[in-house]
């Protein structure tokens, strides 16, 4: 109990971390930066009354001490207020509700097909070492080692470009001669899940690699503990071996997980841009490109809290497995 | 088995006669084994860092250079154009040659900043202890879970393309974001290393604690420290490709990133001009690939069991239980896995015999 609460505890720094940083950012900014972006913005559809809202917001010539800035900057967040999107006049949060169902989906449907297909992989690669399927992981590296944006376009431009095998643009059907209703009804869904099979696709293969090869390197350490030996001397069936190799094999994957959340969903956000697809990913590219700054500050916090909420799913299901993180005091 | 394996692989021409009888001794020469992943990974790596300093002086055109003003239909590869022009005539094939120098000069400097920064944190984290190793870990699990990519996406989109345009401060940037899963790998390392035998009795001497470090523990972190190294180039390339190809930064000449960045704004994939995107993209995939698999190089020094045994000789099979004979003593081998294969009493040899089969 006491490892949960001080892992809870640790959550509430980090955020409270986040939350400061993303006050600071753009403070920390060289002088001139903001008011540059701001310029830019007043050449488009946005009142003077709103232009000081801004101003104000990020602390160009303000009366204000930093600090009751800072609380004032607070006070709005605990409201949920993330402020005004320049580019398209609504509040932020609004946007984000909109978009980030889509990134959760596609986060979270690439990681489980990851998950589940890589340690499955690696515990055959690692069990049956140096065989056929040991030659194969150099070629593994290639999705680990290229950027995801390349990825996500070779999956474009091959599954969907040229063979057709599956939509490459958008979350849904949205061409003219559709007639879908948002929702959940079956023509929409079957609609979505077509759009997110590249997508998804490219989340999981840039990620299975870590996770056979972590899965493989934990098997070989593994079958060389005298537990599995004892196992195997028991006269077990071969499956229950590997299960009791494999049940030991796979925590540290998932602490090794947690340190590369935030790759997988940065990763997405940069997927979601090459399909277009309706995430925050894809929205925070627009707002890079109308120079939207309220709105890229509101992703960014977003971005940061999912990824502490994936993290604190992967301290859950690690003290779940591991009888011993339970019992540290 | 029958013929000789050679352990030292290819492209070692001074090396190249088996190891294989030779007394431990001579072997710990290289501690890199030099296995096909390795020499592969090194050669690629070699090929970019030669186009990343002569690149732009052997470019057989400048990367501004215009075939034709009139124009606008990218050329295909032909003899004239190896890889054919983009939209604005420039030359792909000078392009792609210039594009590579900031792009690795960003990722060298962001994974030497960033290895730096890691070594101090999570090495004093993991010597000193205490409280002080709590602070720091925390620091660096935040660092972990915040998104660089897009932290600096908040960053750079203002910046003055002046800015944007220095390689190092970019690089310096691209590092603040990439130091924390060094620094966690490198705490745990030391962790384990601080109380070993050697270490306390150089405490127990007298050393400085700075020397103890210095001396007694980094030699021992080197390859984690080298693998953490390859790991934060491979992000900085990716994150600074990514960078530009967004149009977050852009760079004056142009980059990898850049070309991928037109090509996508002119929609060279509708368009059919695959020779447009193409090299970039396989440059970028090319070194990405080149240094991770010299990290399994890295990986196999820190565990050898990792090592797979395919790259060095054929046939061996990993029996339950049994270890395997990898090298015997005479040249006349009988086969290590012969002797193996029956199993005292039969104990677990089945397994992995039964597993020829079975599996699928």
């Amino acid at each position: 109990m006491t490892t949960i609460l001080r892992r809870l505890g640790f959550y509430v720094l980090a955020a409270y971390a986040a939350v400061t940083l993303n006050f600071f950012l753009p403070r920390m900014l060289p002088g001139n930066a903001l008011q540059a972006l701001l310029a830019k913005m007043q050449t488009t559809t946005i009142t003077p009354q709103q232009l000081q809202a801004l101003a104000d917001q990020y602390g160009l010539n303000s009366k204000q001490s930093t600090f009751s800035q800072y609380l004032t900057y607070l006070g709005h967040l605990f409201q949920g207020d993330l402020g005004h999107s320049t580019s398209k006049s609504i509040a932020v949060t609004q946007i984000l509700s909109k978009d980030l169902p889509w990134t959760v989906g596609l986060v979270g449907t690439g990681t489980v097909v990851a998950f589940v297909l890589g340690t499955l992989l690696g515990i055959v690669v690692g069990w049956r070492r140096s065989g056929l399927l040991d030659a194969l992981l150099p070629s593994a590296t290639f999705f680990q080692a290229v950027p995801y944006f390349i990825l996500a376009s070779i999956l474009l431009i091959t599954g969907g470009f040229y063979w057709k095998l599956f939509p490459y643009a958008n979350g849904y059907d949205t061409g003219r001669n559709s007639n879908l209703t948002q929702g959940w009804n079956g023509p929409f869904i079957t609609s979505v899940v077509e759009h997110g099979v590249l997508p998804a696709a490219t989340v999981a293969l840039a990620s299975i690699a870590g996770w056979i090869i972590g899965m493989r390197n934990m098997m070989i350490t593994t079958m060389d503990e005298d537990y599995v030996l004892v196992a195997a001397a028991k006269g077990l069936p071969r499956w229950k071996v590997i299960a009791v190799a494999a049940r030991n094999a796979i925590l540290p994957t998932i602490s090794n997980f947690a340190l590369s959340i935030s790759l997988v969903v940065t990763g997405s956000i940069v997927t979601e841009i090459v399909f277009s697809y309706p995430g925050i990913g894809y929205q925070v590219y627009l707002a890079v490109l109308d120079a939207d700054y309220p709105l890229m500050q509101g992703i960014l916090l977003v971005v940061t809290f999912t990824v502490l909420g994936a993290n604190l799913l992967a301290d859950i299901a690690y003290v779940i497995l591991d009888p011993r993180a339970r019992k540290e005091a | 088995m029958a013929t000789p394996t050679v352990t030292s692989g290819p492209g070692t021409p001074g090396t190249g006669e088996p190891v294989v009888g030779k007394p431990a001794r001579a072997r710990r020469g290289s501690r890199i084994p030099l296995t096909p992943k390795v020499v592969v990974g090194a050669a690629i790596l070699f090929v970019f860092a030669l186009i990343a300093v002569f690149g732009p002086m052997i470019a057989p055109h400048s990367a501004d250079w215009q075939a034709n003003a009139t124009s606008s239909t990218p050329l295909p590869p032909s003899g004239k154009f190896l890889l054919g022009t983009d939209q604005q005539q420039h030359d792909i094939f000078s392009q792609v040659l210039a594009g590579g120098r900031d792009t690795l000069l960003i990722a060298f400097v962001a994974g030497l900043v960033a290895t730096c920064l890691s070594v101090l944190i999570g090495v004093t984290a993991g010597y000193v202890g205490g409280w002080v190793d709590e602070a720091l870990s925390i620091l660096s699990n935040i660092f972990l879970a915040l998104p660089g990519l897009l932290i600096l996406m908040v960053v750079m989109t203002p910046l003055p393309p002046a800015d944007t345009d220095n390689p190092l401060l970019i690089g310096l940037v691209i590092a603040l974001t990439a130091w924390a899963w060094g620094a966690r790998v490198l705490r745990a390392q030391t962790l384990a290393l601080r109380n070993q035998d050697y270490v306390e009795s150089a405490r127990v001497i007298g050393e400085r604690k700075p020397r103890i470090i210095v001396f007694e523990i980094l030699p021992n972190l080197l390859p984690i420290l080298a693998s953490s190294f390859i790991f934060t180039v491979i992000y900085g390339i990716g994150t600074y490709v990514s960078l530009s190809w967004l149009g977050v930064i852009s760079p004056a000449t142009s980059t990898w990133g850049t070309m991928l960045n037109t090509a996508q704004q002119d929609s060279a994939i509708l368009g059919g001009y695959w020779w447009w995107y193409a090299p970039p993209a396989a440059c970028v995939a090319l070194v990405g690939i080149a240094l991770a698999l010299l990290n399994f190089g890295i990986d196999e020094i820190i565990n050898p069991r990792l090592r797979s045994a395919r790259d060095n000789r054929k046939g061996v099979k990993y029996v339950l239980g049994l270890t395997p004979v990898l090298r015997t003593a005479d040249r006349t081998r009988v086969g290590g896995t012969h002797r193996a294969a029956p199993g005292p009493a039969g104990l677990p040899t089945p397994v992995a015999a039964a597993s020829e089969g079975k599996s699928k």
